[in-house]
């Protein structure tokens, strides 16, 4: 990012802070976002998005900081005249107006020629794969269909940053999954620049370049979706995205080679060696369920191996897990269970082998109680 | 089984509806188009006759009446709206929430008083001896007092106040449901103030527009009260005509007559309000 | 703009100079009312000649109080009367009613549905001139068929009952009828489904759950009763409303004694529109 020029930004909010009385809505929260990336923000309902958004698109002016579109400064401008466009939550399509008239709606607040908004109305609907749509009551459409409207009635302005508020939240499940695709696939197309908040971290992970994971008003990582999941900056960022088993473990001893970690329960494990490691930490240990091996080859060296009783099996398809109990402890974790038939016999009360590579866990030190 | 067996419940919920719209509202409508259809002929007979319409259309001080009363209370009817739009929407879409419920039961509370006892607060204010005068003349704004009542002014004034409730009511309701994103979609859109008003908040607040306007001008047209205490002498209101006809001439048969052309330009223009408008009384009403 | 949205100076300092206004509109003739029934002066008039409660409580020949004005004392005992009929017949029919148009199907139940509303679409004065018409035509017709002479068909209490009755009935009827709309049925279902009838079910299930919407409807159609003017105007004899009584003294010029009756009218219609309000929110 660092390398690419001034010209290649198309978002970049400087500070933003936003107070609602004593209330920090957000925190000081800087960015950049590049021309043509599919930028998403993640986090908790609450913990500022939403407000950020709307910062940006104009319906709020921040208490402090700076929001540039393409290098020019935003402060005062109402939303009518910045160059980006939202695509509400209920999409806020206007019910008194049939399709066509929707979508040329912005147009011809910009007084473009009537012959010029119906040929420009007639290509956007093509593009969102509704061609002959124009006529229709937007009560007549489906879910899906008033999301592509709502798309088609934003992406025609021709924005320079399209804002998107977790507009597949009201879909069912698996029209979603296939508007994740859809939405992605027109973004590369469009080549827009789209800013998409949500708190659903799958629609995040799937469409983004970027996501930044929002909590209590502050950016806690900004990264690839790759790297969130596997590097984790932050314990909330551990455990917001993705499934993760918890613990919070006192390191034992620490000798050349190794460490020991200790839960509450006394259950024992074997650490990666990190610098700083010092005998009597605290630490917050995180263990995704899936790098929990069921029944480990004997021939698999320097694994964390015991043994678990199966309490329950969560059978999800591809998602399944086993929630077992370690020996001498109420504590359950969850480990995935792979649907390859290999583990079919398994069933619950059984005592089975599990083990994990100490390289797999994700630490940090304790995190310090902030009133 | 539904065949034979009497339904009770619907036998018991529609004999008083039945018995009410019958007797109170259709057979007195009938009994009023026969009286006016009829009238003394040269013999001092009553027979059936067209004369009292005839008498309508040929008095010039009838039809004019007719006219000029149509006419305010169509204008009235405006006015109405155009005040208390901003009022509606200021309650339901502007000020802060804390205050959104106290403003509402404020705003309505005015009208529960009786319509006499506010046309009476209104002459005490604007009359020759009235607040208004008094104090107008105690700094000097004017040398003597002026007499501000029984002018065509004053009287549509007054209407407006009488009626506002009626309005408002429908205008709260309907921008309460107003989605407010629809509002931000529009600003975010490119569209200014008065754009969102004209392609958004008014289409959006017909169903509610239409029912105040009808039950305002309804209220209006057949209001005998304000025009009566506030309006000129020589500016006459219909209801003030059938009311002399009634009661001063006892030409019960003329009143019935003028009483039955009120009835028709009543269901014409709300008619002709809802074709314009694309509603339907049905909807409108409820 | 709205109200989460950043607006400029000029348009909300405009937008609330416009809503203090309308206030100001709204309760100046109410206030000036209310101000002077209290003046110690012959004339409801300024200037202040000082406070007095004497049109309220005053006996002496001129200056009669409320309290002690039996002409006045009376038109109010026979409005609170008719409203008393009229709200309690309108609340029963017009919940009747809201039971039919929700509840019940039937044939020409739309025909029904609009001459229900018709009342609203009436000028109140001609619903007043027809009903007298009809009752003056039947009591021709009793006494020169039968010889008698029925009083009810002559203008007086029970014709401006039945008057005021024939379209308040239809305001309580949209009343109960928009609550009853939001009424969950098969809660009805579930209660017949235990073993209640259906009279059982409207009785234990359903008109509690319309409560507020009847008592609403009740203090509606009193105080629309109290206040009725238009369509008493015709129907009534000697024995006249308040506002018609009202009206009179109105127009012919009178002492603060009127403001003294706005003064209770007002207080007594807030209490019971608080009253109302209560406990249609209370209920919600």
């Amino acid at each position: 990012m660092q390398e690419s020029g001034k010209d290649s930004i198309d978002l970049s909010v400087h500070n933003a802070t936003k107070n609602f009385g004593d209330f920090v809505a957000v925190d000081s929260v800087s960015f950049d976002v590049e021309k043509g990336k599919f930028f998403s923000i993640l986090g908790p309902s609450g913990c500022g998005k939403t407000t950020l958004l709307r910062m940006i698109s104009g319906f709020i002016e921040p208490t402090v900081g700076s929001i540039l579109i393409k290098n020019q400064d935003m402060a005062g401008r109402p939303p009518n005249q910045r160059p980006v466009n939202l695509i509400f939550q209920n999409l806020a399509l206007f019910p008194m107006m049939n399709v066509a008239k929707n979508i040329a709606f912005g147009l011809e607040r910009q007084k473009e020629k009537k012959a010029v908004i119906d040929k420009k109305t007639e290509e956007i609907l093509e593009r969102v794969g509704l061609p002959g749509f124009g006529e229709k009551k937007v009560d007549q459409l489906s879910g899906g269909q008033k999301q592509r409207v709502a798309i088609a009635r934003s992406l025609i302005m021709k924005p320079t940053v399209l804002l998107l508020d977790e507009p597949l939240g009201a879909l069912d499940l698996k029209l979603r999954d296939q508007m994740k695709v859809e939405l992605k696939t027109l973004q590369n197309q469009v080549g827009t620049t789209f800013v998409y908040i949500t708190h659903d971290q799958s629609e995040a992970l799937v469409m983004s370049d970027h996501v930044a994971v929002m909590n209590n008003g502050i950016f806690e990582q900004v990264d690839t979706p790759q790297n969130l999941y596997a590097k984790p900056a932050t314990p909330f960022v551990a455990q917001f995205v993705g499934e993760n088993n918890k613990w919070e473990i006192t390191i034992d001893k620490v000798s050349e080679r190794k460490a020991l970690g200790i839960t509450k329960e006394g259950f024992k494990f074997s650490m990666p060696l990190e610098e700083n490691l010092q005998n009597d930490d605290i630490l917050q240990f995180f263990l995704r369920p899936e790098s929990i091996l069921l029944q480990p080859d004997p021939s698999i060296r320097d694994l964390n191996r015991f043994f678990v009783s199966v309490k329950t099996i969560l059978f999800d398809g591809a998602n399944s897990r086993i929630l077992a109990l370690l020996p001498q402890s109420r504590r359950e974790i969850q480990i995935s269970l792979p649907q390859n038939r290999q583990f079919d016999h398994i069933k619950i009360g059984d005592k089975i082998e599990a083990g994990w590579n100490p390289g797999s866990a994700i630490t940090f030190p304790q995190e310090k109680v902030v009133a | 089984m539904k065949q034979q067996n009497i339904r009770w419940g619907l036998v018991i919920f529609i004999t008083p509806m039945l018995l009410w719209l019958l007797l109170l509202i259709v057979l007195p409508q009938l009994d009023m188009l026969f009286m006016a259809v009829r009238a003394e002929n040269d013999l001092g007979e009553m027979g059936f006759s067209l004369i009292n319409f005839k008498t309508f259309f040929f008095e010039p001080i009838y039809w004019r009446t007719f006219a000029r009363t149509a006419t305010f209370a169509i204008f009235v009817t405006f006015l109405t709206f155009v005040i208390t739009l901003p009022v509606a929407f200021y309650i339901t879409k502007v000020v802060s929430p804390k205050f959104q419920g106290f403003l509402a039961v404020l705003i309505l509370m005015p009208f529960w008083v009786s319509e006499l006892v506010r046309v009476y607060g209104w002459m005490i204010l604007l009359r020759e001896s009235g607040f208004i005068n008094h104090f107008l003349v105690k700094f000097h704004i004017l040398d003597k007092p002026v007499e501000m009542l029984y002018n065509d002014a004053t009287m549509i004034m007054g209407l407006v106040y009488t009626s506002m409730l009626f309005m408002l009511v429908p205008l709260l309701s309907v921008l309460e449901s107003l989605d407010n994103s629809l509002i931000e979609a529009a600003y975010d859109l490119g569209a200014n103030m008065w754009t969102i008003l004209i392609k958004i908040i008014i289409p959006h607040s017909m169903p509610g527009i239409v029912s105040g306007s009808i039950v305002v001008f309804m209220l209006t047209l057949g209001n005998y009260l304000t025009p009566n205490l506030m309006g000129g002498k020589n500016g006459l209101w219909f209801t003030e005509q059938i009311y002399n006809q009634f009661i001063a001439s006892f030409n019960w048969n003329q009143g019935s007559a003028f009483g039955f052309l009120l009835l028709i330009l009543s269901s014409v223009i709300i008619w002709v309000g809802l074709k314009l408008s694309k509603q339907k009384l049905g909807q409108v009403m409820q | 703009m709205i109200r989460n949205l950043p607006q400029s100076k000029r348009y909300s300092l405009g937008f609330k100079i416009y809503i203090i206004l309308f206030f100001v509109f709204l309760f100046a003739p109410l206030a000036i009312t209310c101000v002077l029934a209290f003046n110690d002066s012959m004339f409801p008039a300024l200037p202040w000649k000082g406070f007095t409660l004497d049109w309220f409580t005053g006996t002496s020949i001129e200056r009669t109080g409320i309290f002690h004005d039996q002409i006045n004392l009376d038109s109010i005992w026979v409005s609170f009367k008719v409203a008393f009929f009229v709200s309690i017949f309108s609340t029963i029919v017009g919940t009747m009613g809201a039971f039919l148009f929700e509840q019940e199907e039937f044939r020409f139940k739309q025909v029904l549905f609009f001459l229900m509303l018709a009342p609203l679409v009436i000028p109140g004065v001609i619903l007043g001139i027809s009903i007298l018409l009809l009752s003056n035509t039947l009591g021709l017709f009793f006494e020169q068929t039968f010889g008698i002479d029925i009083a009810l068909f002559r203008p007086g209490f029970w014709l401006v009952v039945l008057g005021q009755f024939s379209f308040i009935t239809t305001i309580v009827t949209l009343i109960v009828s928009a609550r009853l709309k939001k009424f969950d049925r098969t809660l009805e279902e579930a209660a017949m489904n235990l073993g209640a009838t259906r009279f059982e079910t409207i009785i234990h299930i359903t008109l509690r759950y319309l409560k507020p919407a009847i008592i609403g409807g009740l203090a509606v159609s009193f105080l629309m009763s109290f206040e009725n003017f238009n369509t008493t105007l015709f129907l009534v004899s000697s024995q006249a409303t308040l506002p018609i009584n009202l009206y009179l003294q109105v127009r012919d010029g009178s002492t603060p004694v009127i403001n003294a009756i706005s003064v209770l009218l007002i207080t007594g219609t807030s209490i019971l529109a608080v009253i109302n309000l209560y406990f249609t929110k209370s209920e919600d």
